[in-house]
């Protein structure tokens, strides 16, 4: 099978700074592949990356479209400063519909795909329909082509970047592969390139569906900038910055080793896991070991997790170094990176750190998403100790636990038998195939969608927030700039506000100085819901840039006093680009996308009734509280009680016309009930409601019960 | 020819603490961009990371002198257990290979040190100290400098021969 470029869809001269100002539409069905020029004006409105990946699905994807149907489509993306000299601007970004939440999920990687795109001249690669034969897309720079992959079917998703390199004679190109999980339509496949993962959602499924085995790109073309002395200018003190910050780690006495440095978080490096071990939960998320961290338990996992990183080694144009090749024993060679270094022992409850780096490179070959994957395979044990898989589904598995995990990855990646048919749909799809109740094993999903297993006790007013509503249906990634818990001492927390040039404006100091870990001012009740959601909104807005621009969130949004901020990003948009934005632009231009994001998901179903943390998450609940701080960060949002934005707001955001579309379609009302009223004397008594089996979802005060019932 | 004093610099690449990421090659390209760094494309770097991330591979070559025929015989190195390619040390742009040539003119790229800069790019920019810069001065013969013009000349000289260049100039000589 070949196929090239049919047509090139050009406006006229345009200089593009930045962008490369094309994208690749690729029809697999017929195999019709066109370079379209694309609007500059996009940019001003969306900026790149995730933002122009939302207006796409928003106006090409029918809301009854479901993930494996032809009209999905599956947009590989890079951001908008990809290829652009920006440090750490390297994310691709994969945009679809999950077939997990049926809503649209978007995972990252980061790697040397995305600067390659743009090197050969395309911002997205948007794919449609599906191939009739199992395909790789080979694309260097104009010349485009649909190559047949037979050979390559059922190959890992790390060994088969080798063998397309290779089969290409192309040592320098840049391959995005799924295995054997993406290929069965795994809701946990991931996209594997090089040291990195786009893993949440199941978008290699759909890849998978679409029968793409891989993409490679080799480009060599130029990236320009509109203003490059100024760029490299600003680039300088963002150097001189990240230089300090590596010679100056963040005090630990009160963050978390791994979060003192920028760049994700360094588990490859750093061996302390006190943190994670004690504080995360094991199993199927059930239970936390608040003992388990001892010398004896540091020294054996030091001398492993020592001799298994041969390298630190970084993605593209970032000096940072947050992943690691992995030599681990007999172990087959890969590379890993975060938490993935803990994420089966977790569940797995085996306290030996070798099983980890045992199970991670089939687990990556095989292309499985590495928060969701474990917790499955845990909720697989629970099925099997209860008897809901019988003797006939586990024949042949392993007596020992760690060759029980074995087992069922492979199964699971093969949707081999029962158990690994039902497996691979995740924990929520192969409960609802078993008829079990919802939350009794499937308990720590948000929206459908394995959440990282942690399990804690006090309500954390900003996590609640986050977790009920943000975008990537998947707090992993969505703290970042706000420390996880309030520092005890206040010479401490004045030592911190005097350098923190990150913050919006000086109230955010005064709320950090105030916030205490016990009494008035701290959690569940402070942050006050008007802090919390100022808090909020900023953290997940700088997420939103970032996945816009393509910049690793480990350097923006998810990092304390991180390289990018607020008030930095726009001196590098403007110069690369052109565009002479100011702060309230950036903010208006991402809230916008926000927005049209939410409706999108609106469009798909998505209310107040689906955003709910898991009930077991907190041990200590505050149901009307809870209800009331909800309530409120919609409004704040300018969304109606039922999470939909207000045509007030999509207007003031220039989304005029997506009010008009929530209206035809009957999903944006004029209804009082919807409109907010505060409650500022709402009950803070503590209940145990959500602990209870068989209770609502969600929690809904009295005089609101005709909402629920709407 | 007199001798002169001439200030070498010489790069010392320690690949043990290259991380791959190809900074360097994307402040080379836009640091010879014209004008300097409107456009990167690291395609046109002078400097090149040749990288196979399973093998524990992460060397950074610089551009050298063009080489119009490729090598009769070559070499592969293991060294610590690690095989090193054929072209792997190898400088200079070749028809072997697509490294260190210009992808639009096809014209070999050679790294110029930077010359008139405090130090190279790739030095000032790689945060993780994986090239520093060392100078010493030595004496050299005095070299007479190439013009632009000279440079282009000596180019085709070398591709197509000297008479057939002279042939050719007085050939389009008399035609104009």
């Amino acid at each position: 099978m070949f196929y090239c470029i049919e047509k090139i869809y050009q406006r006229g001269w345009n200089m593009r700074y930045a962008e490369a100002g094309y994208n690749l539409e690729i029809d697999l069905a017929t195999g019709n592949i066109e370079k379209v020029e694309t609007d500059p004006k996009l940019m001003e409105l969306h900026l790149g990356g995730l933002g122009t990946d939302v207006k796409i699905h928003y106006d090409r994807v029918p809301p009854e479209t479901q993930a494996f149907d032809p009209e999905n489509l599956l947009i590989f993306s890079a951001g908008l400063l990809c290829g652009t000299p920006t440090f750490s601007a390297n994310r691709m970004l994969v945009s679809t519909i999950s077939p997990q939440t049926g809503l649209l999920c978007y995972p990252m990687a980061g790697g040397f795909w995305a600067s390659e795109l743009k090197y050969a001249g395309y911002d997205k690669v948007i794919m449609r329909n599906k191939s009739p034969k199992l395909v790789y897309i080979y694309i260097n720079n104009d010349k485009v082509e649909l190559r047949d992959a037979a050979h390559l079917k059922g190959k890992g998703a790390l060994e088969v970047q080798d063998l397309i390199r290779e089969e290409l004679n192309e040592p320098d190109a840049q391959v995005s592969a799924i295995g054997l999980a993406g290929e069965n339509r795994c809701f946990g496949a991931s996209i594997e390139q090089s040291k990195s993962s786009a893993s949440r959602g199941g978008a290699g499924a759909v890849m998978g569906d679409k029968n793409v085995k891989a993409i490679a790109v080799r480009g060599t073309k130029d990236i320009y900038l509109a203003n490059g002395p100024e760029f490299m200018k600003q680039l300088k003190i963002l150097a001189d910055w990240i230089d300090h910050r590596n010679h100056n780690p963040l005090p630990n006495k009160n963050i978390m080793t791994i979060h003192t440095g920028v760049g994700s978080p360094q588990a490859m490096k750093i061996v302390d896991e006190k943190w994670h071990t004690q504080g995360f939960a094991w199993g199927n998320s059930r239970r936390r070991r608040k003992t388990f961290w001892n010398d004896e338990i540091e020294k054996q996992w030091t001398e492993v997790q020592t001799k298994a990183l041969r390298r630190f080694i970084s993605c593209f144009n970032c000096p940072q170094q947050c992943g690691a090749l992995i030599t681990h024993e007999d172990t087959p060679r890969y590379m890993a990176k975060c938490f993935s270094k803990l994420s089966y022992m977790f569940a797995a409850e085996i306290d030996e750190q070798g099983f980890n780096w045992e199970i991670l490179e089939p687990a990556f070959q095989y292309g499985f998403d590495s928060f969701s994957t474990p917790q499955v395979l845990a909720m697989g044990v629970e099925l099997r100790k209860d008897g809901i898989f019988t003797d006939e589904d586990w024949e042949g598995c392993p007596t020992d636990i760690a060759g029980t995990f074995f087992w069922l990855l492979d199964k699971m990646a093969r949707r081999e038998g029962r158990v690994g048919d039902l497996l691979a749909d995740g924990c929520y799809g192969a409960c609802r195939r078993l008829g079990l109740p919802e939350g009794k094993y499937d308990h720590n999903n948000i929206k459908k969608h394995e959440q990282m297993c942690v399990k804690l006790g006090m309500m954390d007013p900003l996590y609640y927030l986050m977790y009920a509503t943000n975008e990537k249906v998947s707090i992993t990634q969505m703290e970042g700039n706000w420390p996880q818990e309030p520092f005890r001492e206040m010479a401490d927390r004045e030592e911190f506000v005097k350098d923190w040039p990150h913050l919006p404006d000086d109230r955010f100091k005064k709320w950090f100085l105030d916030w205490e870990p016990r009494g008035e001012f701290a959690n569940p009740f402070y942050p006050t819901k008007e802090i919390s959601a100022e808090l909020v909104d900023w953290m997940e807005m700088l997420h939103n840039i970032d996945d816009a621009l393509g910049i690793c969130c480990g350097m923006g949004s998810f990092c304390l006093k991180p390289a990018y901020h607020i008030h930095n990003y726009t001196k590098f948009i403007n110069a690369a680009t052109g565009l002479n934005l100011d702060e309230d632009g950036l903010r208006k231009a991402v809230n916008r996308s926000r927005n049209l994001h939410r409706a999108l998901q609106n469009r798909r179903g998505l209310r107040r009734k689906d955003e709910v943390p898991p009930k077991d998450h907190w041990k200590h609940r505050f149901p009307e509280y809870e209800y009331e701080l909800l309530s409120y960060y919609y409004n704040f949002k300018g969304w109606n009680m039922d999470a939909i934005p207000t045509r007030k707001r999509l207007e003031e955001l220039d989304l005029g016309y997506v009010a008009d579309d929530l209206e035809k379609r009957g999903i944006l009302k004029d209804d009082p009930d919807l409109i907010y009223v505060p409650n500022d004397n709402v009950s803070r008594e503590e209940s145990s409601i959500y602990l209870q089996d068989g209770q609502s979802d969600f929690y809904i005060p009295d005089d609101h019960v005709s909402r629920k019932e709407g | 020819m007199a001798k002169i004093k001439k200030k070498i610099r010489t790069i010392k690449i320690n690949a043990d603490l290259c991380n791959g990421c190809r900074t360097c090659e994307v402040v080379c390209s836009a640091g010879h961009a014209t004008p300097r760094f409107s456009s990167n494309n690291p395609a046109r770097a002078r400097i090149h990371v040749i990288t196979h991330r399973l093998e524990n591979i992460f060397l950074p070559v610089f551009a050298g002198e063009n080489t119009p025929a490729q090598c009769m015989g070559r070499e592969k190195y293991v060294i610590d257990g690690k095989e090193y390619d054929e072209c792997s040390f190898c400088k200079a742009s070749c028809s072997a290979r697509g490294r260190f040539i210009e992808p639009d003119s096809g014209l070999p790229l050679r790294c110029d040190m930077c010359e008139g800069e405090e130090q190279p790019l790739c030095v000032e920019w790689c945060l993780n100290k994986v090239l520093t810069l060392e100078e010493r001065e030595e004496e050299v013969e005095e070299e007479v400098k190439l013009g632009e013009m000279e440079l282009g000349l000596q180019l085709l000289v070398d591709k197509h021969g000297l008479e057939k260049l002279v042939d050719t100039i007085a050939r389009m000589s008399q035609k104009s």
